[in-house]
């Protein structure tokens, strides 16, 4: 049984864990808040763009077989593939991140995989993580902060888009942690290169609607892949963010009830203790007046 | 008459929704360019420079570094790279921005001067909105009409 003090000094420690851990919880909590209307500000610039990368496929091949208008656009023989993988630079998000390296790690060191597979790490947790193992790396990126701006996220795009026009990569994919719900983040992976040009979603209504396109339609293509697949990247890196900041508050609240529960157990315990204490004083000192009587 | 609805769309933002637009006049990639309500569907890619919003008795300018235009119904969508608002462009801030894109020119080849000239040209566009915006509407340049 430990000694009262003892008890005391434990309980005091559990209690400043707790204060740390409501602070970054209330931090994460503010920071997600803007993380997420920040991934809500950019999606109708995506959302448009995705509309007119429809219709400009569509549009092209003038109802034939529309073929790789762009090289961007290319379907080549999957050998070399590489990984864009997003991760938080900071721990302290329960799950979230050794999640997102066992996801990465399944694609990137699985024996079947068999071509050959490189990284482009973003954010400290992967680029640690998989720095360990035997996996080239393309570029890295760290330190993009909480709140990163598509001039952040622009280089990330420009080596995918690089590599592969030079043919040093046939398939570029994309992962990240996608944003469900606050309390529920999924490791997730997308094609970012070739781009798959989306349909149409309004239907055949937008299909039959026929442009001008100035200069061309390949010019105003070349214009836009390489914009696409920017916003691509920058909508991750965001959502990205979200997901770290909502699981970590989730982790931090956690950790807080938690330490709030164990003060509660100390605390039951040193009143045990305290009152044992006491009896016994009281025994010690009934007996000693039994002796002398 | 049919108005215009007009978007302006930035990566990180949705700048401007504004119904009932009388004409928007636009930094197309092949000159400037003039929307009038009815305007046929059209898709253009955007240079660095003004796009002038017009409407009853008003007009504002916009500064746009580049992106692309939709028209489509009497709906003008703007993607733009970056975009500003004339009255909130930061003068001082554009004028630096001009004087190293210029340095850099007057620099060794070794730069990248493609790259430098495009800064330069974006910075001028930028302080040219700025600047006709604080002089008020007096002298707008006549005859702004645009290639269409």
């Amino acid at each position: 049984m430990p000694s009262t003090r003892e008890i005391r000094r434990r309980i005091r420690s559990v209690e400043n864990t707790a204060k740390i851990t409501n602070a970054v919880q209330l931090v994460a909590a503010s920071k997600m808040r803007r993380a997420q209307m920040r991934a809500e500000a950019a999606r109708p610039y995506a959302e448009s763009m995705r509309g007119l990368l429809a219709n400009l496929a569509g549009a092209g091949g003038d109802g034939q077989d529309p073929g790789p208008l762009h090289p961007l656009l290319e379907r080549r023989e999957v050998g070399k593939t590489a990984i864009i993988l997003i991760t938080p630079d900071r721990g302290l998000a329960g799950g979230l991140i050794s999640n997102l390296q066992r996801h990465a790690g399944s694609l990137v060191l699985s024996p079947d995989q068999g071509g050959d597979v490189s990284m482009i790490p973003v954010g400290r947790k992967g680029l640690d993580y998989f720095a360990r193992f035997d996996v080239p790396f393309r570029g890295e990126f760290q330190r993009l902060g909480d709140y990163p701006s598509l001039d952040d996220t622009r280089p990330i795009s420009q080596i995918a888009i690089q590599d592969y026009m030079r043919g040093e990569v046939d398939q570029v994919s994309l992962v990240y942690a996608a944003f469900v719900s606050t309390v529920q983040q999924r490791p997730t992976t997308v094609p970012l290169l070739p781009v798959e040009a989306p349909a149409s979603d309004d239907g055949d209504a937008a299909a039959e609607v026929e442009y001008i396109f100035e200069p061309s339609p390949e010019a105003v293509l070349d214009d836009l892949l390489p914009r696409y697949v920017e916003m691509q990247v920058y909508q991750a890196v965001l959502e990205s963010a979200a997901s770290e900041q909502s699981a970590r508050m989730v982790a931090m609240r956690n950790a807080t009830d938690a330490a709030n529960e164990m003060v509660g157990d100390l605390t039951l315990q040193y009143n045990k203790a305290r009152q044992e204490q006491i009896t016994s004083e009281l025994l010690d000192i009934v007996g000693g007046v039994e002796a002398m009587a | 008459m049919a108005k215009l609805t007009l978007e302006i769309i930035t990566g990180e933002q949705l700048l401007l929704r504004e119904e009932e637009i009388d004409e928007v006049v636009a930094p197309g990639s092949l000159g400037e360019l003039g929307i009038l309500p009815s305007h046929a569907p059209l898709v253009t890619s955007l240079q660095a420079g003004s796009l002038r919003v017009k409407r009853a008795g008003d007009e504002d300018d916009f500064f746009v570094s580049g992106g692309f235009l939709e028209i489509r119904d009497n709906h003008v969508k703007v993607l733009a790279d970056a975009a500003e608002r004339g009255a909130e462009i930061d003068l001082e801030r554009a004028e630096a921005a001009r004087q190293r894109a210029e340095e850099r020119l007057r620099g060794e080849a070794t730069v990248d001067r493609v790259r430098a000239e495009v800064a330069l040209r974006r910075s001028l566009m930028r302080l040219k909105v700025a600047r006709r915006r604080r002089r008020g509407r007096a002298d707008m340049p006549a005859g702004s009409g645009g290639a269409e």
